[in-house]
């Protein structure tokens, strides 16, 4: 049984169908990259799974139950974690602050009005390690929103992964980044993949870090599914050749 | 070191107000000038815990901390002359008050928001105003006064001791003051700050908001009402205008005067704002212009409030 089972969802907006009968399953352990041209529905998409908006018409099945309707918070606890194309951090916040508020709602703390000297270092210790794997260690006592915007990424990234997430949805993790940021965040993504077996679903541009990345790529086109395959299988299908061209034209 | 020196203004300002009473007279005050900050710092302080620390605006404060005025108005009054069990009730009334009408509005966000709290805040403004033969209706609640609370094995006479009412009210407020700030240390309060700085980000790290920004106007509105009790206690009269919107307005001016995304910030604000009438209104009746003055001011040159200018001036 897959890990994440999409199937035929749609999404309307008034007249608009932003996304049309898209179904998708996710293998546990996978690396499933989303690519598409702008405007394909795959943040759209994206936010079905996570709750963000729900669907007009399908289901969607995680670990075996179904979490169609389900608000976000509660796909969180059952395992699905987020970022965003446009990153969501506590910006007036320190990094390890930020990752601390992540690491305590996952340990199911969030309404404890006290925290006991025991509870309190175990988060600490957490804090660290994953302020340590994000190479966040000299800066994390900064305020996120003075950071670089590849360390606030990372930041959101190691957010994510504090909730100790099942499935991890990265939203263009390499957006407006240059070579070396772009580099490092890969090295990031693809170590929580290979190291820590993390299943991961990704939107991304950049098709250097798709075809490094994926073991399937599912490709998006005005709504639709156009193709859904290896990225060898990808790389020779002639309509995801069209469409790309047709965008570059 | 920051740390350090935050630690050295707890104690300095503790110390400030353990001698209020004694240090006030000497630069032209006088004891229940020193309550009166001291109750408004709690309503501003109160409201900035939802404000500052939730990122949520209430416009409609007013309302429980008048019920915490007509709580214990009435229950000295006419049920039993009791100034512990007066403030029971009041501090009860505004918080099952604020749970219901929590409920009702958790859902809508800034502006929206803040009108609902003022609409549902006036509503309780006309049934004090217009209920003249519970609440004596715009001549206010009178004939009652605070009565000597007795501890058992001893009686402190608030009543004929103004200094003994304002460690009455200093102690109600370091208690309030207190919890107020271990929350906002503890994992909860840390959700709070969270949704203030990206109620999304909140949301996708599984933080339930509404039922958290519930819980922090609850937990605001205790505290409100809690200083509604002292403020009726302090003036043995509850007055329909202590519940009008323009009093939440108050605590709002109050709460950015001083800072607040600072803790201390609404004490400070209380204090000016008091002050300031205090001083003013016995020159003219316009004090109010000149407050609204110095607040158009403080917000235009000092946007964190005065208290938020002087932790950016000590900043390494």
């Amino acid at each position: 049984m897959s890990l994440l089972e999409v199937a035929n969802v749609s999404r309307h907006f008034g007249s608009l169908i932003a996304v049309r009968n898209v179904s998708m399953s996710v293998e546990a352990g996978e690396l499933r990259a989303v690519i598409g041209p702008n405007g394909a529905g795959k943040t759209t998409f994206f936010n079905l799974i996570s709750g963000f908006l729900t669907p007009t018409s399908g289901r969607i099945r995680f670990d075996n139950q179904d979490i169609t309707h389900l608000l976000p918070a509660r796909r969180v606890w059952r395992g699905v974690a987020r970022t965003f194309q446009v990153t969501e951090v506590f910006p007036e916040l320190s990094v390890r602050e930020n990752l601390r508020i992540a690491a305590e709602t996952a340990a199911g703390y969030r309404l404890r009005p006290w925290i006991s000297r025991v509870a309190d270092a175990e988060i600490s210790a957490r804090v660290t390690d994953l302020s340590d794997m994000g190479g966040l260690s000299d800066k994390e006592n900064r305020p996120v929103g003075e950071l670089s915007h590849g360390d606030q990424r990372a930041t959101e990234i190691m957010m994510a992964l504090a909730l100790r997430p099942r499935l991890l949805l990265l939203d263009e993790p390499t957006a407006g980044m240059g070579d070396q940021e772009t580099f490092d965040i890969t090295q990031l993504i693809r170590q929580l993949h290979r190291d820590h077996k993390l299943s991961i679903v990704l939107i991304e541009h950049d098709m250097r870090v798709v075809f490094h990345l994926a073991d399937r790529i599912m490709v998006l086109a005005e709504g639709a599914m156009l193709a859904e395959g290896t990225p060898d299988e990808i790389a020779a299908n002639e309509a995801v050749q069209a469409a790309y061209l047709g965008e570059a034209a | 070191m920051r740390a350090l020196n935050q630690r050295a203004a707890d104690i300095a300002v503790w110390l400030l107000l353990l001698g209020m009473p004694y240090w006030l007279d000497s630069v032209g005050g006088y004891t229940s000038l020193g309550s009166r900050i001291l109750v408004l710092a709690l309503a501003a302080t109160s409201l900035n815990f939802l404000l500052g620390f939730t990122g949520v605006l209430s416009f409609g404060h007013a309302a429980y901390f008048g019920l915490g005025v007509y709580g214990v108005g009435l229950t000295i009054k006419y049920l039993v002359p009791s100034t512990l069990a007066g403030m029971a009730v009041g501090v009860v009334a505004g918080t099952i008050a604020a749970a219901i009408i929590g409920a009702l509005i958790v859902r809508l966000r800034g502006i929206y928001f803040a009108m609902v709290t003022i609409a549902f805040g006036q509503v309780f403004y006309f049934i004090a105003y217009r209920w003249n033969s519970v609440t004596g209706g715009d001549d206010g609640l009178s004939g009652w006064q605070r009565q000597p609370i007795d501890l058992g094995f001893t009686t402190v006479d608030i009543l004929g001791n103004d200094k003994a009412f304002y460690y009455l009210v200093l102690v109600s407020f370091a208690v309030a003051v207190a919890i107020m700030a271990a929350l906002l240390r503890s994992p909860f309060g840390r959700t709070l700050l969270a949704i203030r700085e990206n109620e999304r980000r909140a949301r996708f790290l599984g933080i339930p908001v509404d039922s958290h920004i519930w819980l922090s106007w609850v937990i605001s509105c205790l505290f409100v009402s809690l200083a509604g009790t002292l403020y009726a206690l302090l003036n043995n009269f509850a007055d329909p205008h202590d519940l009008r919107w323009d009093q939440s307005g108050d605590f709002v001016i109050m709460a950015v005067l001083g800072g607040m995304r600072t803790f201390w910030g609404p004490l400070i604000g209380a204090a000016i704002f008091v002050v300031l009438q205090d001083y003013i209104s016995s020159e003219t009746a316009n004090w109010m212009s000149f407050i609204g003055l110095f607040f158009v001011l403080v917000v235009l040159f000092f946007p964190r409030g005065v208290l938020g200018l002087i932790q950016r001036r000590s900043a390494p």
